[in-house]
């Protein structure tokens, strides 16, 4: 197995035991069947105890999984005839955000993401999957010609925020995720996000404006990183699993504060387990609400992302 | 601009020399006529305290010190080096909106703790405490030289301006009533960027509060963004950046990620005027950076040539 979270070392020990047990009994010839399936028995129960109750902190490091299906594998996985489109037409081309036209099934769409890289090399053209204002600007570029199409938008959010540095802020950071927010909204075709992995920011935002948002189990979203949360609460970036614990940042918590549609299902101790079990769970999600926004007219798809946005937040009134 | 610069530079090198000068002879002469000749020079220098509390006020940037009362009349702009000193946003409606003509839009709203975030709640009630208002923003309407307009002002000294549940709802809010009576909208920003308290709710008035604006503008409304110091995040990434006219005051610090976090990412030293105003309008971020002694007659000006439209 690969990238084992230190939550499932209990899992790994076991496993390790059993598969001792079966080698010495094979080597020996000694009959330890009751015993295996006695303790195959006691796996299955500790599996379901760990897997059942992963805390957000132990969900913030699943998320960040260097293991973890990236935007690109998912595209991959999901889609046909995948063709990755680039640029801004302004400046560059920002590796950190993918996107393209592609299939799903017989449909055409166009699909987006923010892509963290695979190894360190990839890691530095991406910019570890934070991306500058080109990037923001190349995925608006693609969103209007979807609209012009008419078709369907997928986006994919995986990234721990916008890139924080200087030529970014000279090449207005701000102004790019802000007019993603603006224009997002008044998309004429339906939008589908997904938060796949850790969903940073205004960073992650600059593609989540749609009309559903879906995020995997085992993923995560919140305003700050709970590293710079704990930095600025207790000047200690190291209490990062406490300020995940406080910041109500999992795929559990944001369906029951209304922000996201749906939980999307993982294989058993995340998606970095079997990337295909994964992929078919998200793409029979999507599928499943973009036949329900197929019928809506461009209007009413308006009026259905103005609306779910509108009624975020939770506030009291006075009394005189 | 840069001529006054040079006049004020000028003008002080004159001040601080005469300065000198008479700071020596008072040395030499004073102590020993107040005080008798037992005082040491070090008790006779030190100021006897007997001014009243917030009789004089220091500027933050040079330490000049001036009447409380004489910087009022100069809109908090320090006589002597220029410092556009932080405002609160009732102080700014008083210096802003003609005088009587504001009214004050959902002024009951108050924050609630969503997540029970440790702390949260007795921190709203310190900030109330120290600002006077019961959240970071107050919208409504009002006058400029008798042109109507929709007005959002943020306090920085209401939990760092940072945007909540409570400022995103106002702001959608004043957005709103902009779209549904065809006025004007002006928003002033100033914020630290998204409220951690309240997390995802926070950053979701990013998305809120823009998409309200992507409905002012495909209406045609005018909306002019003024940043004031200092807007960052979430604030900066969502409707301040939003206007069809952005300005900024004289030496008000914008932008996404804070000075901090950049040096810390990129381990670098940042040059002194990274994201001043200044910096922002050299690089393409804004229309305009106005003294906020002009800005009553710019923002009544823009607002007097969208009165009248070409064609219809």
């Amino acid at each position: 197995m690969a990238g084992e979270m230190p939550f499932e070392t209990p899992l790994v020990e076991m496993r390790k035991k059993i598969d001792e047990l079966k080698q010495f009994g094979d080597e020996k010839g000694i009959d330890f069947s009751d015993e295996i399936t006695r303790l195959e028995e006691r796996y299955r129960e500790l599996e379901e105890g760990i897997y059942s109750a992963i805390s957000p902190s132990q969900k913030m490091h699943l998320a960040r999984n260097h293991q973890r299906p990236t935007s690109l594998d998912f595209i991959q996985l999901i889609f046909t005839d995948f063709i990755e489109l680039h640029g801004d037409r302004l400046f560059g081309d920002d590796l950190a955000i993918v996107g393209g036209i592609a299939k799903l099934n017989d449909t055409p769409v166009t699909v987006l993401g923010q892509q963290r890289g695979k190894d360190t090399k990839d890691n530095i053209a991406r910019f570890f999957g934070s991306p500058h204002p080109e990037g923001f600007r190349k995925a608006l570029r693609l969103m209007q010609q979807a609209e012009k199409f008419g078709r369907p938008i997928i986006t994919f959010i995986d990234t721990k925020g916008a890139y924080p540095g200087i030529t970014a802020e000279e090449r207005g950071q701000s102004e790019a995720i802000a007019r993603n927010l603006r224009d997002m909204a008044s998309l004429r075709v339906p939008v589908i996000c997904v938060v796949i992995g850790e969903g940073g920011s205004g960073g992650a935002l600059a593609l989540g404006v749609g009309n559903r948002v879906l995020m995997l189990e085992n993923a995560i979203y919140s305003a700050i990183s709970p590293n710079g949360a704990a930095s600025i609460l207790w000047k200690d970036a190291s209490k990062a699993d406490q300020a995940a614990e406080a910041m109500k940042i999992t795929a559990q918590d944001l369906l029951e504060m209304e922000v996201i549609e749906e939980i999307v299902p993982e294989p058993k101790g995340g998606a970095h387990k079997d990337y295909e079990a994964a992929a078919e769970s998200i793409k029979s999600s999507v599928v499943r609400h973009l036949n329900e926004l197929s019928s809506k007219t461009a209007d009413e798809l308006r009026e259905e992302r103005y609306q779910k946005f509108r009624k975020i937040g939770k506030f009291g009134v006075a009394k005189k | 601009m840069q001529d006054t610069a040079e006049q004020i530079n000028g003008w002080r090198g004159v001040v601080v020399f005469k300065d000198l000068f008479q700071k020596k002879r008072k040395y030499a002469t004073l102590p020993s006529e107040r005080h008798g000749r037992d005082m040491t020079a070090d008790q006779a220098d030190r100021p006897r305290r007997e001014i009243p509390e917030g009789l004089m006020n220091k500027c933050g940037s040079c330490g000049a010190i001036q009447y409380s009362k004489e910087l009022d009349k100069n809109l908090k702009v320090c006589p002597n080096c220029g410092y556009h000193m932080r405002l609160n946003a009732m102080e700014r409606i008083r210096y802003l909106l003609d005088e009587d003509s504001f009214v004050e839009y959902d002024e009951d709203l108050v924050s609630e703790d969503p997540l029970g975030f440790p702390g949260y709640a007795t921190k709203l009630e310190q900030q109330t405490l120290k600002s006077g208002l019961r959240e970071a923003v107050v919208t409504g309407q009002g006058t400029i030289s008798e042109l109507p307009v929709i007005v959002a002002v943020m306090s920085f000294d209401f939990f760092t301006g940072s945007m909540g549940s409570v400022v995103g709802e106002k702001i959608t809010r004043a957005i709103e009533a902009a779209t549904e009576s065809r006025l004007p909208l002006i928003i002033f920003s100033t914020s630290g960027g998204a409220r951690m308290q309240e997390s995802i709710l926070s950053l979701m008035q990013m998305a809120k509060t823009s998409a309200a604006l992507a409905r002012f503008n495909e209406q045609g409304g005018l909306y002019i963004s003024v940043i004031t110091d200092p807007t960052t995040g979430g604030v900066s990434a969502s409707f301040a950046m939003l206007g069809d006219i952005i300005i900024a005051e004289p030496g008000a610090v914008f932008g996404f990620a804070g000075r901090i976090v950049i040096e810390q990412t990129i381990r670098q030293k940042l040059p002194d005027d990274f994201q001043t105003a200044e910096f922002n309008l050299q690089h393409g971020q804004l229309d305009l950076v106005v003294h906020r002694k002009e800005m009553k007659s710019v923002l009544a000006k823009l607002l007097e040539l969208h009165t009248v439209k070409g064609g219809d």
